[in-house]
Order: structure tokens, then sequence, then C-alpha cells
């Protein structure tokens, strides 16, 4: 999967009070791992993954694993 | 699955059969095919589907007797299509045949006694193959017969033009000469195709028949002497003559000759040599019937397409027709089947047929209207399971139906008791999870009544028969429904049940054969002189697929209807409903194939809908078809329209059912029970509803996300709109909701989910 770089820098992680920022995260699915990145916690690390991409290119994706 | 059953099914579908003008001719000549190119204007395209199967086709297209004719299917609906005489317009116009050529030579020589047309296709049939072959006839031409017909029918230079073809095959041709006495040794293999007379004297010693004819088996055409065989008029005289059976006489002797010159078997593998009855199946009912297109002599290019056009063509696909799902997939069972047994055997690769395997309803209408009762429910089940076992199901296709399913078999739901005041059950009522969560009043009237009305104690079963599990092909989860629904009856001292659902009934008839099951319409009688007015009124009448053709449901269904006053009208022949796009879970795995199943029988009539199943009575809502549930009828309720009743949709239908179970605890057995009600206070929009619906996001499920999300303060704020992004796992699928609070009440505003783990 490639970069998806969406414009929303202002979001705030919840626990951390810090603002996410692009960084590297794994996508996992039946046992395949894609390199990805996304908007992330630099303190907690957690994702946040956009409507557009988990509606998107991240269900063909599934749908592709699970007809393999 | 299993290679030869799948060869088993393959079979079964009669789709690809030939159709009976092509079983009807002795060389099963592919007269549809050849119709169908002169429909398009395609002479040459039909006289080559002719010579595809006949030596000398033009010769024949003037002279075959037809038996195709007597068997065209076009006679239900008007005149035969006129075959003979469109053959004849593909050797006037079709222009010159692509030349046949000799195969390579083997040292074998065949001699062919008789230079008639059985004689001269042997002959053909034989260099074909790489024979060098003679013909020996008596008289000074060949064909001598034919070239007595008149010319209007047979002209002269069409056999002579057509002859043409055995000096290119190098066919050494003796007239005027008598086959000699050394004949035997000097060939290798003979053909005797000498006319209907009784045998003159012969060399080798033949077994004749009473009539002085030679005897030939009728298979292989040999005689007793092994390198001797013989056909023609020879052998079915005194029949009258037949053009197109001596024809395929000599061609039958070709392949025995080369059979028995090879040292291979001479009836091996023969059992469709020769006219057979068609097993295609071709419906004709609702064809206009239409008379052939007349001419004088042979047809203009204009009148053979015209009368090629009356051909329907005959196929089957009575199943196709019916049927969405069938259709969606551009072609029919058999090819499906392989296209399933294909999709299974990938070892590398996308196996593409996934979603066709899992978009099957399973309703049973194909086997219905097959004439030879074809199940694509039993490939599809078969496939399914076959599909978890060896770990290749999609975990999403049917995920969501089974945690459904699971909800309905937990403490949310599930229950097991004995009518208050009693310790044993004479019956037990088993109302369904799709009544309960749709219509949980109905379900707390239909038990009250049956209280009331059967003394001796009537328990209560809430659990879920376990058919989404049999659906999904999951088979370690439908036992486990089956124990659980088997164990609840068990605890209640194995009464008869009474069941409100359509699909109950038939998981326990099918499966749980033990337990004695009746439909709920019956008991309702009583209910209704007590408290109802017949209403009077005209409805269509949808049966649910899971009872099809059973009489007890269907028929007691329809008694209770009638009893109500109502007038229903038909919307199919007995046994044949249609799905509503609920069944095989087939909602779940292709959801806009389940819009087009349910459509589609939504339009079949104007008239207000009533059915007996809570599914189908929401699916047709869902599609704004108003419908009524029997039970809206039975207990009426004067101050709203149940047709209008929208469907509930996924989130309230769980908490109709666990709200059901708190109220009879509470109502009939006087127990509050504590509910943990949430503290999330919901606000959400219609629009958004719908979306949750399409994305198959419970309420619930975004509740708990907000929940999960306020007590940790795991979630991504936005400080530009104000709202709040969360997330939440619980199992194996990642919520993602956006909402925002106002005072108590969370407004939600979006919600999607996705499957992929994100670290």
């Amino acid at each position: 999967m490639t970069s998806h770089a969406e414009p929303p820098p202002t979001h705030i992680c919840g626990k951390c009070k810090v603002t996410l920022a692009l960084g590297k995260v794994t996508a996992t699915y039946l046992g395949s791992e894609f390199p990805i990145e996304l908007w992330k916690c630099p303190g907690c690390g957690k994702v946040l993954v956009p409507e557009w991409l988990a509606t998107g290119k991240m269900l063909q994706v599934e749908q592709a694993l699970e007809d393999k | 699955m299993d290679r030869e059953q799948v060869k088993r099914w393959e079979a079964q579908c009669i789709q690809e059969q030939p159709p009976a003008c092509t079983t009807a001719c002795p060389v099963h000549v592919d007269a549809r095919k050849l119709v169908e190119c002169v429909s398009r204007g395609d002479f040459e395209g039909g006289l080559a589907a002719l010579a595809n199967a006949v030596p000398l086709p033009r010769i024949l297209a003037h002279i075959c007797d037809h038996p195709c004719q007597t068997q065209c299917k076009r006679m239900e609906a008007g005149e035969a299509i006129e075959i003979g005489k469109l053959e004849r317009a593909c050797a006037e116009h079709g222009g010159a045949l692509r030349e046949t050529r000799a195969q390579t030579a083997r040292n074998q020589r065949v001699a062919v006694v008789g230079g008639g047309l059985s004689g001269v296709a042997a002959a053909i049939g034989l260099t074909g193959r790489g024979y060098a072959v003679a013909i020996f006839e008596a008289r000074p031409r060949l064909l001598e017969r034919l070239r007595l017909m008149e010319e209007s029918i047979l002209p002269a230079q069409v056999i002579d033009a057509e002859l043409a073809v055995l000096s290119r095959l190098g066919v050494i041709v003796r007239c005027n000469v008598l086959a000699p006495d050394s004949i035997a040794q000097e060939f290798d293999a003979l053909y005797l195709a000498t006319g209907p007379e009784p045998l003159g004297a012969d060399p080798f010693g033949l077994s004749r028949n009473a009539q002085g004819r030679i005897q030939i088996d009728p298979l292989t055409l040999a005689t007793n002497v092994a390198k001797v065989f013989a056909g023609g008029a020879q052998r079915y005289s005194p029949a009258p003559y037949s053009p197109i059976q001596s024809l395929a006489d000599g061609n039958y002797a070709a392949v025995s000759i080369d059979r028995f010159l090879q040292g291979a078997s001479l009836a091996a593998n023969r059992d469709n040599q020769g006219a057979y009855p068609s097993r295609l199946f071709v419906n004709t009912k609702g064809i206009a019937a239409s008379p052939a297109v007349r001419a004088t002599g042979s047809y203009s290019k204009e009148e053979a397409r015209q009368e090629a056009a009356r051909c329907l063509p005959c196929q089957c696909l009575e199943c196709v027709k019916v049927c969405e799902y069938l259709q969606s997939y551009g072609s029919y069972p058999k090819s499906y089947v392989r296209q399933i047994y294909n999709n299974e055997c990938i070892v590398m690769g996308m196996r593409k047929a996934n979603r066709m395997v899992n978009s099957c309803a399973l309703c049973g209408l194909c086997t219905a209207v097959c004439p030879e009762d074809f199940s694509m429910n039993d490939v599809i089940l078969d496939a399914r399971r076959s599909m978890i076992r060896i770990g290749k199901m999609p975990p999403s296709a049917h995920d969501f139906a089974l945690r459904d399913m699971a909800f309905s078999q937990s403490e949310a739901f599930a229950l097991a008791r004995h009518q208050p005041g009693f310790q044993s059950s004479l019956v037990a009522f088993l109302p369904g999870c799709q009544l309960s969560a749709s219509s949980p009043e109905h379900v707390a009237s239909c038990y009250e009544h049956l209280r009331k009305s059967i003394d001796g104690g009537v328990g209560l079963i809430l659990q879920c028969c376990g058919a989404p599990a049999l659906w999904a092909g999951n088979d370690e989860k439908f036992q486990q429904a089956l124990n659980a629904l088997e164990a609840a009856w068990s605890s209640l001292g194995k009464p008869r049940l009474i069941t409100a659902c359509s699909s109950c009934y038939r998981m326990l008839r099918d499966h749980l054969p033990q337990i004695p099951v009746e439909p709920l319409w019956p008991h309702l009688h009583r209910a209704l002189r007590a408290n109802n007015i017949p209403a009077q009124r005209t409805l269509a009448i949808h049966d649910p697929c899971s009872t099809r053709g059973v009489s007890e449901v269907e028929g007691s269904a329809r008694a209770l209807l009638g009893e109500l006053g109502i007038t229903t009208v038909e919307l199919n022949e007995p046994g044949l409903t249609t799905c509503c796009g609920y069944g095989g879970l087939q909602l779940f795995a292709n959801p806009e194939l389940a819009e087009k199943t349910v459509a589609r029988r939504a339009q079949q009539s104007d008239a207000d809908y009533v059915t007996y199943c809570a599914m189908c009575r929401d699916r047709f809502a869902h599609q704004g078809k108003r419908a009524i549930h029997i039970l809206d009828l039975v207990f009426a309720d004067e101050s709203f329209d149940p047709a209008a009743r929208p469907d509930p949709g996924f989130s309230q239908r769980q908490e109709g059912r666990a709200r059901l179970k708190t109220r009879l605890l509470q109502d009939v057995w006087g127990e509050k029970e504590s509910i943990m009600e949430s503290s999330i206070e919901l606000s959400i929009s219609e629009e958004v509803k719908a979306l949750l619906e399409t994305r198959m996001i419970l309420v619930n499920d975004v509740r708990r996300t907000i929940e999960h999300a306020e007590r940790t303060g795991d979630k991504i704020l936005n400080p530009k709109s104000g709202w709040t992004l969360a997330s939440f796992r619980p199992s194996c699928v990642t919520y993602w909701v956006e909402y925002s609070s106002a005072g108590a009440v969370f407004v939600l505003h979006d919600a999607y989910s996705h499957r992929m783990e994100v670290h």
C-alpha cells in the first residue's frame, strides 16, 4: 500500500494531548503485512485511519486478500 | 468438493444437451447452429455447420428427408422450422466449401462395394482417416439412384460438383464392374452398401436374414465375417429409402472400419450413435404461434432469413429465467459447477468465484423449476463447507450474520422456561429470532394467547435454530446451535414445539427430526374469534422460501388469512415462491444482488403483500414495498398502518430481541431483570442511521466505541470541528466513530470500519 497524506494536521491525541504527525505504521490482514504512512500520535502511537482509506483502498486490499 | 460428485452435477444440468433437431438426426447435424447462421444471413456458416456432420452436404441439402423437423419444438407454437429448406438455401447461397483433405496416408486398403450415398459417404470418411479406398459400382455412374430424381429437386450439376471431391481425395472409382471374387484377399476391410435388394451370391459366406439380406449388427454394421461390414438400404430395407440414414450408415461404417483396422473396440462409446430423444427441456409456454414461411420452390435469401428467425432457439435455462442470482453471473448451472470446482482447486492466485459461491440465496427455486431436479443449493452448500474446511472462506462474508446469531444464542436473548405455575410443558412456543427482532409485541401477544388457549402448560423457547450457520457452510457453529436448541427442548421435558418461523420449522424438520414441530397459524383461529372482525381486503400472498411447498405451513397460513376475511392473490404457482434476499445470507455476501432479488419479487404485483415470515416482511419494507405480517392482522392495531412500518434494521433487531426477553421475564414471570442500561445517550440522524445499516455497523458497536473512548481517553480530537474520533476493536473489526457531545447526549456524525489491523 502506498503512502497517504491527508491534510488534517491539527488532530490531537486525546491521551497525550499532542498533535498527530505522519509516521510509518504497519497494516496487517490474514498474514500479509503492508508498510504505510499515516497520521499517528508521536507519544502513544495511536493511529488515525481516515474514512476514505478504510472504505476505499483498505477495503479493496482486504477483499483481495480474502480471495487469495 | 468430490470430483465424481462434481461430474454428476454437471451431467444433471441439461442446458448443454443437444436440441431435439440434432438428436433426431442420424448424424447429429447442428441444425440449431445452421438455422442461427441463416437468421444472420450467414449462409456460408450454415453450410459449414451441415458439412461438419455430413459428407456431400450440398447433395443432402437438396434431398434430406429431415427427421429433425418431426421433433422441432416450434411445433408446440405453430409449425416446425423448415430445416430442410434452410439447408437447401445454405447449399444454394453458401458459396464454396472449404476443401476436405485426405489425412496422412496409412498403408491399409478398404474396398467399398456400391456407389450410392452410403458407399460414397463411407469412402469419404475413410479417406479422411487416411485409408486408401476403392469404390466398385455395377452401374455406369455413382449415385445413380439420385440421378433419377427430378432436376427441380436435385440438379444433376450439384451431384457432379459434389462428386469432384472424390478425385481430390484420391478415391479410386470403378464403375460398370462387379466386385472381383478376390476382393477379400486384396483389401484389408470391406463395406458392402449394395442397396435394398437381397444379396446375390457372395464369396465371403455371410449370414443372411429371412429376406435374404445380410445380417448386420445395427450399432457397428459388422457382419459375421470380421473384415466385412455392410449397411445402407441393405440394412434398413424394407423401410423406405432415407438419404440421411443411408449416409449415416456410411459414416458409422467408416468409424467401425477404422476401429477394426486399429484393433480398437467396435462397440465402445457409441451409445449416442444415431437418433435418440433429446434431454434438453424447452419451455414453449407463452411463445406466440407462427406459421412457416411459404415459398414456391426453394427459399430466397430473405425468405430463408425470415424462416430461420422463427427458431426459438431451443434451450432450457428454466432456473436462470427465474433467479436473479443465476442470471447475474451470466451463465447457467453446469458452467457454474465447473467454475466453483476450479475456484476451489486454485493453489496460487485469486479465487474469483468466492463471491459467486457466497451469493446464492439457497432458496431451492432452481430445483423446483428444473426438469431434472438440479439443486444449486447442494452445490453451493458443499462449496461453502469445503471452503471452510480448507480455510479459504473469506472471513468477512458471513461474519456479521454469525455474530448476530451468536447474540441470539447469548444470555441477552436465549431462554427456556415452563409457563409460570407449571412444572412441565405440554407444548412450547418457539417464536424464532427474526419475529422476536422485528415484532416483539406480537411474540408477547402470541405467547399470551397460547397460554390462555392451551391447557397443560405452554413453555417458551427463545433461541436461534442455527439457520445462518447452516447457510454459511459452518458445520461446527450449526451443530452447536442444534445442540443448544435440543438442550432447551430437553430442559422443558421434550414437548411439542409450536413455531412462528418458517426457517425454524425447516431446520427442526430436516435436522432435529426427533423434535415434533408444528406451525403457529392453526392455533390462532380461536384468538381471532375472540378479538377480530374480518378485515375484508385483498392481499397478495408471499410464501417464505424456507417452507417451499410444505403444505402444512403454507396451507395453515392461508386458512388463517381466510378466517381473517382476507382474499389472497397468489404471486406464483404452488411451490415457486422466490427469496427475499436474506436466504443463504445473500444479503451479507452480496447486498446489491439481495436488493435486486427482493425488488424482483416486490414488482410482481401492485397489491400490498402479506407474508408469515418476519424477515421477508422487513425486506419488502426495506424496498419500499407495502407488506404486512400475518400477525399484524391477527393482533390488529387500528391506530396504525402495519404495511407502512419501516424495516427496523440490524440494530433495532438486536435491541428488539433483548427487550422482548426483559419484558417477558417481567410481565410473565414477574422477574425484574436488572439490565445494564448504557450510560451513553445517542442522537443519530436518519441519514447516519442509513449509513450504519449499509455499513453493517450496529448502534451497540457505536455505543461501545464511545464508552471505551470516554472511559479511557483513547480518542483523537479535531480542534477545528470540535468533534471526537474514536476507534474500538472488540473482535475482528475495528470501528471508527466520529461524534460530538451536546450536554449528556452524544451526537453521531459518522461511523466506518475495517478489518485490517494497524499498528
